[in-house]
Formats: structure tokens, sequence, C-alpha cells
């Protein structure tokens, strides 16, 4: 124990001493929190939709219809009570629901209007934003059509934004930019910080001496840990006092979820450090392999359901994209644990992996 | 017969098709100073790597400081010290903060470091600039630095690892008088060198080459046997017999 303390004050006094980069590590969040705005959005299809057709009359299966042959959109359910509205966003299975109000056709054949109230999750706001104009262009388009024998017809639709009430960006971009700053520090930092001391010379010393190489890595991981959580502190007390975005559900739970994120981002770069042999290539590694992809791939700035099918999948291997996942579940939805249970595993399941293949690794090495 | 600190017997490292060290046998005694000679890829980091148990033989036995390199590597770990050509200091951290850093690896108690902490400092006349950082000493303190910080926990053997490198000569002179001081100690030193003026300062000296030992003996026993007046003459004609391109 006496061996990993002197360990670990070491790696602090490293951490302190290059004071410049510690003010960038800080510094970095703080200001792409505050200057980093609203996202590019482009055209967004196939989003899922459920339809609950109270009216179950003609005008409702003629709109149903104009749905189904869109492009924009994926009928996967069809609803029978307005409770099951909510379960099918908190279960993430649909984006936009639709709700015809009984007896539709009646009121538009008699009373000439009638109202059509469309519900979008607008924990992404450029998202909610869009589809709900798509629902809404393809409702007027039906008005359009019925208007031939100059009656005038108005359909009027409410929109409901759920979970984001004022649409507001930082909705989005703060978990994503919680899921990046993690992964810089974590990943790149700890890569750069255990290559220094292979290129320095000093890991064959370590690895002469008593210590343990694991004691090595934690006693390595750990300030980064402890400077992640500062910024996630950081980053939270931004979002919620100069950005307004409250923090819906369990702080302790999204403060738990973003440590189970810092250890895998940890993982991976000791995976990165077990490949490169300069300090400049686990850079380049880390900023190419990680925050790149991490940036366009992960949901953070272009959504996800726009990308060609095989980015999509591609997607699936980024860590930080089921950690944004939670954080919007979390944070935003206010939902809790079990709600993310699945995200959990595949965060987990990243950890068991990428420290296998590093201990397979630094075994090679050493022989 | 003296104490014998490292026992090795036919030690032999393979990397698929090129064998680095080949029945490699010799032993050291305790308080001895051996020099390991040989050109750039003749196999003496490989042989040094084995004994620190950075690198597993593919056959042979060896024991360091008593212990088996096969399984008792933990316990060697505690006996030996090593120093690496780079010197293998934090040069962001103060002269002192480097000294309790490897003390801790030790794990020597705090009380203990600080003692011999004080002592090392006045020996090395360090003590003013024990709070400084090590970036701004000097090459040849840094050096010095690094060699007690490799003895700090008084191992039973030290290696060395070409510990000379890109130092003028009378820092070096200064830094084989702190060598001769450790083997008076009962330290004992095994460095490997490039420079063959250093290798006459040795009790006894080995030289490899192509993966095998084939000459030992003291410098003066060697320069007999190969009629050479310098050991720099006596490696000349002993490492003329490689074959084996210097990687």
């Amino acid at each position: 124990m006496k061996q990993f303390i002197s360990f670990v004050k070491k790696e602090f006094y490293h951490i302190f001493r290059d004071w410049r980069s510690l003010m960038l590590l800080i510094g970095i969040p703080i200001t792409q929190i505050l200057i980093l705005g609203f996202a590019v959005t482009d055209e967004i299809k196939n989003s899922e939709i459920a339809i609950l057709d109270n009216a179950q009359d003609a005008a409702s299966q003629n709109l149903e219809g104009r749905f189904r042959a869109s492009k924009y959109f994926h009928i996967v359910k069809m609803l029978h009570t307005p409770d099951e509205i909510d379960r099918e966003f908190r279960k993430g299975k649909i984006k936009i629901a639709v709700v015809f109000p009984k007896g539709l056709r009646e009121d538009l054949m008699h009373g000439n209007k009638a109202q059509i109230e469309i519900v979008a999750d607008a924990s992404d706001p450029n998202m909610a934003t869009v589809i709900s104009g798509y629902a809404s262009a393809i409702i007027l388009d039906y008005q359009q059509e019925i208007i031939s024998d100059n009656l005038p017809y108005f359909i009027t639709t409410k929109i409901r934004m759920l979970y984001n009430p004022e649409l507001k960006g930082a909705y989005n971009f703060v978990p994503g930019l919680m899921g990046l700053i993690l992964m810089l520090i974590c990943a790149m930092m700890t890569a750069v910080a255990i290559v220094r001391e292979k290129e320095l010379g000093t890991m064959e010393v370590l690895l002469v001496s008593p210590i343990k190489p694991y004691m090595i890595v934690i006693a390595k991981a750990l300030p980064y840990t402890l400077l992640s959580l500062i910024n996630t502190t950081i980053i939270l007390l931004l979002s919620v006092y100069a950005l307004k975005v409250p923090i819906a559900g369990s702080v302790v739970l999204l403060l738990l979820e973003s440590l189970l994120f810092i250890i895998a981002s940890l993982s991976l770069g000791l995976m990165i450090s077990t490949i490169a042999k300069t300090q400049q290539a686990a850079m380049m590694m880390s900023i190419v392999g990680l925050m790149v992809p991490t940036t366009m791939l992960s949901g953070y700035i272009y959504p996800i359901e726009n990308m060609p099918l095989i980015l999509q999948w591609a997607s699936h291997i980024i860590p930080a994209k089921w950690y944004i996942n939670i954080v919007k579940a979390v944070m935003i939805k206010g939902l809790g644990f079990q709600s993310v249970i699945k995200e959990n595993l595949i965060l987990l399941g990243f950890i068991v992996l990428l420290i296998w293949g590093s201990v397979q690794r630094f075994k090679i090495r050493l022989e | 017969m003296p104490e014998l600190v490292l026992e090795i017997d036919k030690l032999t490292k393979q990397f698929e098709d090129f064998v680095a060290a080949d029945a490699v046998t010799f032993t050291v005694s305790k308080g001895e100073i051996f020099g390991f000679l040989g050109a750039n890829g003749a196999g003496k980091t490989t042989v040094m790597r084995m004994l620190c148990g950075l690198s597993m033989p593919t056959s042979g036995s060896a024991k360091v400081a008593g212990f088996d390199i096969y399984n008792q590597t933990e316990e060697i770990k505690k006996h030996i010290g090593y120093m690496s050509q780079k010197f293998c200091l934090y040069e962001d951290l103060t002269v002192k903060e480097n000294i309790t850093l490897y003390g801790g690896i030790y794990g020597l108690s705090s009380a203990h470091i600080k003692e011999k902490m004080e002592k090392l400092l006045k020996e090395l006349s360090l003590t003013e600039d024990a709070n400084k950082l090590v970036r701004g000493l000097p090459l040849g303190w840094k050096q010095k630095l690094a060699f007690s910080i490799a003895i700090f926990h008084e191992p039973k053997i030290v290696f060395l690892d070409e510990p000379t490198g890109g130092v003028d000569p009378i820092t070096r002179r200064q830094f084989w008088e702190m060598i001769y001081e450790t083997s008076r100690k009962g330290i004992t030193v095994f460095a490997t060198t490039h420079y063959m003026d250093e290798a006459e300062y040795c009790n006894r000296v080995a030289i490899m080459v192509d993966g095998k030992i084939e000459a030992m003996d003291s410098p003066d026993g060697l320069k007999k046997t190969y009629n050479g007046k310098t050991m720099d003459e006596v490696f000349y004609v002993v490492a003329r017999k490689a074959k084996r391109q210097a990687d």
C-alpha cells in the first residue's frame, strides 16, 4: 500500500507541475460549453412513429396511410390507450407519436375543423422540431386535398414536446460534450502518461522494481479519474446554472454512470498505450482513432438516425454513444437505472474486452 | 569460496529463428564489479533483461541473489537495483521527490527514507538543490543521483545498462569512484558498456559475440591471452569473430 501511495503522489506531481496542460484540461470543457451552440441537422428519415387512432374512421385511415407511405416515418406501433404513448417514449422505441381524436371525420364534415395532436421527444430538439414539422406537413397535405369542393376545412395540429419543452440545443449538446470531454481526458491523457514512461525508460525501472504493473496502471488512472469527475461536476454546474438545463434524474446515478464511462475511457487509453511507442503516436491515435469518430459517430453533432446504415453500425462500437444515451435518459428525461441497463452492460463489455486485450498485449511485449 | 550473487548456467533465449543468447554460463561473486561487453546486437541486453525478470529465458537456469529467475522473480525484484542509460529520473519531480518515490516503491519506511536521504544528499552535495526539479541539474549530477537511487534500497546486485552514455570523461571517472565505493560496501555491480577504458575498471570482464560469451577473465588476464596492450585491442580481436550484423 505504501508503494502504491508513493506512486499515486508522483502521478499527482506530474499533473500539477504541468500546469499548462492542467489549465487546458479544465479550460476546454468550460469554453466548449459556453461557446457551442446549436448543431446543424439535415433531414431525418424513417423516424419511428406510433399512432393512437381514437377515430377509426375514413379520415384517420387516410392519414395513417399517408404516414405509412412517407419515407420520413416508420410506423412501429399502433397504440390503443393514451398511457401507451408515454411508455413507448420511455422505452426509447419511438421519436414521435400522433393522436387522432375521436370522431375525426365527423368533426371535419360537420364542424369543418379538427385537432390532431403530435407528441415528440425533444431531448434532441433539432430532431424533434424537424420531424414534428414533417408530420404537420403530411396532415396539411391531407387538408389541402379535402378542400376540393371549396369548403374550408381546418385541421389544426397541437405539438407537444416531451422532456425539453423549450427546445434548447443545450439539452442535446451537454450530454455529447460530457462524453467527448471525459473521453479526451481519460483515454488520451492516460495513454500519453503511460507511453511517456516507456519513452523515458522509466517504465523499465518500474517493471524491474517490486511494484506490480497493475498498481502502476491504477496509480496513473487515479488522478485522471478525479480530474474527470471534477470536470463532470463543472459541466453539470455550468449546464444547470449558465445554460438552465435542469438535471431531471438522479445526480448520484448520473455521476455513477459517468464513473463507469470514465473507466471505459481509461481502459481505451490503456489499450492505446500498449500499441503506441511514442507520446506523439499515442496522441495521434487518440485524436484520429477516438476523438474524430466520437465527434462524428456518437450522435453528438450529427443525428445517428441520419447516417447510412453502415455508419449506424459503426456507431455501436463508439463507447461515447452509449454514455450519451445514458446521460440523455438520466439527465434530460429523468429516467432511472432500469431504463439504461442495456447501455450499462455494453459499457461494461467494452471495459472487460479492453482490459483483457491490454493485458494480453502487455504479456506479449514482455516476452 | 566467496558468496555467489549470480549463478548462470546455459541461459538461452530464442526469438523464433534467432538465438539472442546462446547457452550463456558464468558466475559473479559478492562485491565483484563485472563488466559485460559486446557490440550492438551481441545479446548483452537480452541477458541482462532475463536476469532482471523483464524477459523469460527459453532454457537454462539462473539464480540472482540466490533466487530462481523462473519462479522467484518477485523476490529478485526486491534485491536488485537497475539503472538504464536513460538515467530514469522523473525530470518534473524534485531531487527529494525522486528519492522518496523510489524509496517508497521498494517499501522503505518514511523515517528510514528521510534519514537515508539526508545522508545521501550530503554525500552528493545536493542538499541545497534538494527541492529543485531534476530537469535543472547537470547531466553528471543526474547520473550520480540515478545511481544512488538505484542502490538506495541496498540491493545485493545493481545492474547498470550502459550507465555512462553521453557523459564527459571526468564525470565518468567520478562515477566509477562511486561504483568502487558501492562494491566495497558489498554490493555487486553488473555493468554493460561500450567504453573500453571502462572495461579496465572492472574486476572481471565477459565479452559477448553473437549471443555467446567468447572471452571472460580479468582485464589483465584477457590482455595476456589475446596479446593486447589495451582492452580496446582485446575487444577488437575477440569481436572480429562476429558474423551477425548489429541491429
